[in-house]
């Protein structure tokens, strides 16, 4: 909790350098932290701050002083707490604490930490969707058993919901899988986009059941269309 | 001690922008400069557009149309009268707009949900549903407050990053598309606000008794915030305009809650995994404190997670006795509404949780005649009379 990083000392100090040279390399690191005057701003306007054991402010800080052990903390457990709502962009010194806990998270990603594999867990229908379909929260993932705390409304959804799809005057939307109606083209171009930019190599560090099926359905599309993409991987 | 929301909003101060005292250098200006040097081409807003100011004083041009909807995945799939109102709106003031099968989502609510992306995908995706938009000669409108919040993330770090740039550039030719960025980045909330004239011309109904709350999205004023929309007016200059502007053009009553600032609790990954810290958010710290400070006829919002958020986590606070139980729309929705539309076949409202009718009837509509059009219509559906609902179908 808080600020204790004796749950890590088994990892050498060298992989927690390692990981935070991968943090300081993301081009964006330099915009998004510029010190910190410890002056409380981004955990006043902070909604995670509220509810959780967590503060912008010791993230910004712990990054400031090159404090590679308790960012390696911080990266493996709070980060995930963030609402990435931005409000401590309000942050005096133009620091994002929010935007480092974007580059945190995606370190966490790319290296296949258990936390975050642990952090992902149920979510990857949720990847699986949007990589797939380029659209994120499609109607039929409106069932009951996966919202229940928003009542008997949602069953009403999920039992009406061809009919009430068509009953939508703008005519991409009348899916039910997607959340409207994407070109075959159009998918393509962003499977694409996935496989060039190393996102599939992310995937297989964090999932790698997700990433077969994800491969399973791109790959024939993608060659259909005249992608090498043996020539398209990342350099 | 409980907080004094009337004299929060009684301050006398207005804030008024003086553009050249701004020590950043426009965003517009940095866009150009690349098309100068052949980065990349800018989409210009299409005329008739309409001047607005920015956070730092700043014009910002909004079409009035002309415009390529980059839809929301939220809205369109959760909440689609919101997506249908936006639709409408344009109908009804006889402005042309394409709704294209060509996009993807910004897919930025997976990104900030679960990092499982990096910057160059996200503006290779931006980039290209920005070069789908110019290939059609129409200029992309933002439906999503995290899409306009995300791409304009992307713009700044494209702008900033000659190598982002590069590698950008590259994929956009492996698809045999230009590179294009927007001279504007644009939300349909800003769209909203500038016709918010044309709406009241419209409007067909006496709203001066609603009274209605406002969250401003997070992602609309808080993420590369120069961009958002401030009016003098409007709060003494000192919150984003838009919204409120839209309803007070409207003759609805806007009330204040202490609140206003936070956040609505969807914290993208919560939302849909751990959504009793969702919940909880939502509940204590927005409705709850609405209902408290201005016990409002309706909340109005301008962004696909906050609609969900509020109205969704008021069922199981219900069922807790909490003090709950405020509607919560968009504000496409509300104009719509004000302009005549159908709450079923066009606003969609059997779509939203928290219940809408005493509202509907303070506003004068007869919701059970209306509902009862629509369960017809889904009758003449399942019969197979009609295969979808269309446009002429939802003014009938
Ligand atoms: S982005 Fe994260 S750290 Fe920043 S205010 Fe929002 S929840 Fe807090
Ligand atoms: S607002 Fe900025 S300067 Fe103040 S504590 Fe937070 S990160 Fe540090």
């Amino acid at each position: 909790m808080g600020c204790e990083t004796s749950k890590y000392a088994a990892v050498s100090y060298e992989e927690k350098l390692r990981l935070f040279e991968q943090v300081k390399g993301d081009e964006r690191f330099a915009h998004y932290l510029y010190g910190c005057y410890e002056c409380g701003v981004c955990v006043a306007v902070c909604p995670s701050a509220r509810f959780y054991d967590f503060s912008p402010r010791w993230i910004a800080q712990a990054l400031a002083r090159e404090d590679a052990d308790l960012v390696y903390k911080f990266m493996n457990e709070d980060v995930w707490d963030c609402s990435q709502c931005f409000s401590c962009d309000k942050c005096p010194r133009k620091n994002s604490p929010g935007g480092l806990i974007t580059i945190l998270r995606e370190v966490a990603v790319r290296n296949g930490l258990k936390s975050a594999k642990d952090a992902l867990e149920g979510y990857g229908r949720i990847i699986y969707k949007i990589m797939s379909t380029g659209t994120q929260v499609a109607p039929d993932m409106l069932q009951p058993a996966a919202f229940p705390d928003w009542g008997p409304h949602v069953k009403e959804i999920s039992e009406n919901l061809q009919w009430w799809r068509r009953a939508l005057p703008p005519e991409t939307l009348h899916t039910t899988e997607t959340s409207w109606d994407v070109s075959e083209q159009t998918l393509r171009e962003l499977y694409l986009i996935w496989h060039v930019t190393g996102v599939m190599e992310m995937i297989k560090e964090v999932d790698e059941g997700l990433h077969m099926i994800l491969m399973d359905v791109m790959e024939e599309k993608l060659e259909e269309a005249g992608f090498d993409l043996e020539a398209t991987e990342e350099d | 001690m409980p907080i004094d929301v009337a004299a929060m909003g009684k301050s006398s101060r207005t804030f008024h922008r003086d553009p050249q005292t701004v020590k950043s250098r426009p965003l517009r200006d940095r866009v150009l400069e690349l098309e100068a040097e052949g980065e990349w081409i800018v989409h210009r807003v299409p005329e008739p557009y309409v001047e607005l100011e920015n956070k730092f004083g700043r014009v910002k041009k909004v079409p009035l149309g002309h415009t390529w909807h980059h839809k929301s995945c939220g809205q369109c799939g959760h909440i689609p009268g919101y997506s249908t109102s936006i639709f409408w709106l344009h109908r009804k003031l006889g402005l042309d707009y394409r709704d294209p099968r060509d996009q993807t989502s910004c897919t930025a609510w997976n990104y900030y949900a679960s990092a499982t992306s990096n910057s160059a995908a996200q503006a290779a995706v931006a980039l290209r549903n920005f070069a789908a938009a110019y290939e059609t000669g129409y200029f992309p409108l933002i439906h999503c407050a995290t899409s306009y919040g995300h791409y304009k993330e992307v713009r700044e770090e494209l702008l900033a990053s000659p190598q982002l740039r590069g590698e950008v550039r590259r994929i956009m030719e492996m698809m045999k598309k230009p590179m294009v960025m927007p001279e504007e980045i644009v939300h349909y909330s800003e769209w909203v606000h500038a016709a918010r004239h044309q709406v009241a011309a419209h409007k067909v109904l006496d709203l001066s008794n609603i009274v209605a709350t406002v969250h401003p999205a997070c992602h609309y004023h808080k993420l590369v915030a120069e961009d958002a929309i401030y009016d003098p007016d409007i709060y003494g200059g000192q919150r984003t305009a838009v919204v409120t502007a839209t309803l007070k053009a409207l003759g609805a009553q806007v009330a204040d809650y202490s609140t206003w600032f936070d956040c609505c609790g969807f914290g993208f990954r919560h939302i849909l995994v751990q959504r009793d810290f969702t919940r909880s958010f939502a509940v204590q710290r927005k409705i709850e404190v609405m209902k408290e400070e201005a016990n409002p006829d309706v909340t109005i919002t301008h962004d696909t997670g906050c609609v969900t958020t509020l109205d969704q986590s008021q069922f199981a606070a219900r069922a807790h006795q909490r003090k709950v139980g405020i509607p919560v729309l968009s504000e496409a929705q509300f104009c719509a509404l004000a302009m005549g539309a159908h709450p079923y076949r066009v606003c969609q409202l059997h779509w939203h949780n928290t219940e809408t009718r005493p509202l509907l009837e303070k506003m004068g509509i007869d919701h059970q005649a209306r509902w009862r059009e629509f369960e017809a219509d889904v009758e003449r559906l399942k019969r197979g009379e009609i295969e979808y609902l269309t446009w002429e179908d939802a003014d009938a």
